[in-house]
């Protein structure tokens, strides 16, 4: 089988524009997209930049977009593709450094503005919590995250306002929020009760479409919402705990 | 300049676990070649060791009865006081990661899960379904946020920078910008990994070509045991992605095409849950003798666990079969083989993770405090990982608050990044020349046909000669795409240098050991021999080439015996 990739390239070093190279891919084997680059880069030009790490699609190095799709490239099959025609961009929302090397340092901010990290009961601290697994459940759907950012780039708050967390980071507070053993005091979530947080969300939920590890993390962006509502209320009746 | 009191290398668990334990007064950053959660951490799946004893069936575990399993699955190379700090810290070790955040599985009562593992006398294996090395990782890279570690992304370390025994710091490639800069430090810690890559068949992430621990052998620190390799029973066929353990500790079973559980042969009380050094030559002699499939692969049977359990306890295992082999475990069995997992070998440190360099430390895969022996058992290497990575960062900073600083360093770390550009220069200039990958695909092919599971002298003195051959062919190998930022290529171009010093040395002390020991098979000599060989292999480069001697093992409680499972 013949496939023709049409790979977005940039240096901004170098180049006035983005533009798009043809390569031509021959396989008679099963091969994963990140493969099929692997080859094209080593075979045909070894200037060409990407991510990756694992290739079992828990990394979250290599997220990229072809044919309009976002996805991990490691987990996609070519033989899989309807088209034999693949157009590869690299993720949106970010800048490019180089090829489809995009500066992933904004949504790591992001992530650093949310405390993304438990709050303990500082009493237990010798032998751990003790938690019944169904407690524990609640989370599990947020700790698939892998981090790869294919959220990030697809939403279209993050594209047209900058203070916008995005889904991965909010998705990750509601993860600390909802662990029975977090006691992060409800102050600390007020940071995100704006339009740069959980308000900014235009809920249309782009986010749970293209997320490879179905974390469905607009799930936690409404949840969030919903917990700082109620309290609010609590507080103003003053059923404050 | 960039200057650190310490300087961390690697970003996966051993190396956060480092930068969190070191003095928070010193001035610390951690260097590593990916963002810290792509590291290979990332991919552990089944769970780390500990003696808590809360599987009803482990009551009467404890970290004595820990040590020994590991000494035991070691094949008695395992330095014993060194096993036994290991599972002594173990259990404050999970407590404090649960303390941290990892979500550990939990059983009633709200006990953290222990599920069994191979060659462990008790269910011991504390886990997060099978994703636990996913979120321990994400767990202290969390914590570094808090602690506000410094990290240097996407740089590569090129060399260690040692002058008259001492550490001065390294030199890095820094992918984003293309330059090569050097960076001083008063103490570094590896904790760069495996080399995996090495292999043709391995588990191991793309980015596992164990640059670091070639990087500490050409700066003059000898390299202990690198003749055990481990083979992980269960990858998956074709990618070989990794297929836990805990498959089989949950109640997987191992089938031939004749529909026979074979491990009744090779282990008959352990059964599937021997260590992995024997399951792995159980399977491969089935393929061998024609009982597998296709000739290459047997099954891993998970249908008779059940659904619910499967979705609960393997839930990555069965997205990974979906996704990759386009197979549901719920209802077809898994094709298996054994593939390269893991380096029980590594730079030489002692107890405290230090070398014979001063202010040069490895924690991790990379490095080899001699706790794994011959075989590592599963669950082994996060624990190894956390505790070791603690210890490398708490010595680290100990050392440099009695240490000075050298007046002349920044003068050699100049010295030494110029020397790299150079050689960098050189391969730029070339037109033409030898590609490095397929350089790398001659080598994995050589290292996997003749340096595997199953030894023997003819073929590694055959491997022997192919790596020089290698070697050779490296002298004339050129960089064909002109920019150096983001340069996979050049990454491949310096850290395919350690990669033939790793296969040189792997092979020439698996040569020279001629006996069976843990994952070392030797056709031509298929017993162990404690009367010679019980002792370690170190490493030393010398004059351009490795020179091989030997240190004793630590042997206080336990004396070897006939290993039987």
């Amino acid at each position: 089988m013949e496939y023709l990739f049409k790979i977005f390239r940039y240096d901004p070093l170098e180049d006035e524009h983005p533009y798009f190279q043809d390569f031509f891919f021959e396989t008679k084997e099963k091969k994963s997209l990140l493969e099929a680059l692997m080859e094209i880069r080593n075979e045909q030009d070894s200037t060409l930049a990407f991510r990756y790490s694992c290739r079992e699609a828990i990394c979250g190095s290599c997220a990229m977009v072809f044919n309009g799709n976002f996805d991990l490239a490691c987990r996609i099959e070519l033989q899989a593709l309807e088209s034999s025609t693949i157009v590869i961009e690299p993720l949106p929302n970010l800048e490019i450094q180089k090829d489809l090397v995009v500066d992933m340092e904004p949504f790591w901010e992001a992530l650093s503005q949310i405390k993304p990290y438990l709050y303990p009961d500082k009493k237990i601290q010798e032998e751990g919590h003790r938690i019944e697994e169904k407690e524990m459940e609640k989370i599990f759907q947020y700790i698939n995250c892998i981090m790869c950012g294919c959220c990030y780039s697809v939403c279209p708050v993050v594209s047209r306002d900058e203070r916008y967390l995005g889904a991965a980071a909010l998705a990750k507070l509601y993860r600390f929020v909802k662990d029975p053993r977090d006691k992060r005091p409800f102050s600390h979530l007020l940071g995100v009760n704006t339009e740069g947080g959980v308000w900014g969300c235009d809920t249309i939920f782009k986010c749970n479409e293209v997320c490879p590890k179905e974390v469905r993390p607009a799930d936690g962006i409404e949840a969030l919402r919903r917990k700082l509502v109620v309290e609010k209320i609590k507080r103003i009746f003053g059923f404050r705990r | 300049m960039i200057s650190q009191d310490i300087l961390v290398v690697g970003g996966g668990l051993a190396g956060l676990a480092a930068a969190l334990s070191c003095d928070p007064r010193l001035n610390v950053a951690v260097v590593s070649k990916v963002h810290p959660l792509r590291s290979h951490s990332v991919a552990a799946q089944g769970g780390i060791n500990a003696a808590l004893g809360n599987n009803p069936e482990g009551r009467d575990d404890n970290w004595e009865k820990h040590a020994f399993d590991t000494i035991k699955g070691s094949d008695y190379l395992a330095d014993q006081d060194i096993a036994e700090v290991m599972c002594q810290k173990a259990v404050s070790t999970i407590y404090e990661l649960e303390y941290l955040g990892v979500p550990f599985s939990r059983f009633p009562g709200g006990f953290i899960a222990q599920r069994p593992f191979g060659g462990a006398g008790f269910p011991r294996t504390c886990y997060a379904a099978d994703r636990t090395g996913l979120v321990i990782l994400h767990t202290l890279f969390e914590q570094s946020i808090k602690k506000q570690v410094k990290f240097y992304n996407e740089w590569l370390v090129t060399k260690l920078v040692v002058k008259d025994g001492k550490c001065l710091g390294v030199v890095v490639y820094d992918l984003a910008t293309g330059q090569i800069m050097p960076v001083k430090a008063r103490a570094v810690i590896f904790a760069t990994g495996g080399y995996g890559r090495v292999y043709s068949r391995t588990t191991n992430a793309y980015i596992n070509h164990g640059s670091g621990i070639g990087i500490a052998y050409k700066a003059g620190v000898p390299l202990k045991d690198m003749e055990f390799v481990q083979f992980h029973p269960t990858s998956l066929l074709g990618k070989n992605i990794l297929i836990t353990e805990g498959a089989r500790g949950e109640g997987g079973y191992l089938v031939n095409n004749k529909g026979k559980r074979f491990m009744d042969d090779y282990a008959p009380s352990a059964m599937e849950l021997a260590p992995r050094d024997i399951v792995a030559r159980a399977i491969q002699t089935e393929v061998d003798k024609e009982n597998g499939f296709d000739k290459q692969y047997i099954h891993l049977d998970l249908r008779h666990i059940g659904e619910e359990k499967i979705k609960k306890r393997l839930p990555g295992i069965r997205e990974i079969c979906i996704n990759f082999a386009g197979i549901d475990p719920v209802d077809t069995p898994i094709p298996v083989q054994p593939a390269q997992h893991y380096s029980m070998g590594g730079i030489d440190v002692n107890e405290k993770c230090a070398s014979l360099v001063e202010g040069f430390f490895a924690a991790g895969e990379c490095a080899c405090l001699g706790v794994h022996g011959a075989n590592r058992l599963g669950g082994n290497s996060l624990l190894d990982t956390a505790v070791f990575g603690k210890i490398s960062g708490d010595e680290a900073s100990v050392y440099v608050k009695g240490s000075e600083g050298t007046e002349s360093s920044e003068k050699i770390l100049l010295e030494e990044a110029l020397e790299v550009k150079a050689r960098i220069e050189e391969w730029e200039k070339r037109s033409s020349g030898k590609r490095v990958h397929r350089l790398l695909d001659r080598l994995k092919v050589v290292m996997s046909e003749r340096v595997g599971i199953f030894r023997k002298k003819k073929d590694l003195t055959e491997a022997l000669a192919k790596i020089s051959e290698l070697k050779e062919d490296y002298e004339r190998v050129y960089l064909s795409g002109k920019c150096l930022r983001y340069s996979q290529e050049l990454v491949n171009l310096i850290e395919f240098d350690s990669m033939l010093d790793l296969a040189e040395v792997i092979t020439l002390g698996a040569l020279n050991r001629e006996e069976t020991r843990g994952s070392h098979y030797r056709l031509d000599f298929k017993e162990r021999n404690d009367k010679v060989w019980l002792k370690h292999t170190l490493a030393t480069w010398k004059e351009g080439k490795p020179q091989i001697s030997y240190a004793g093992v630590n042997i206080s409680k336990y004396k070897p015996e006939a290993r039987k499972y």
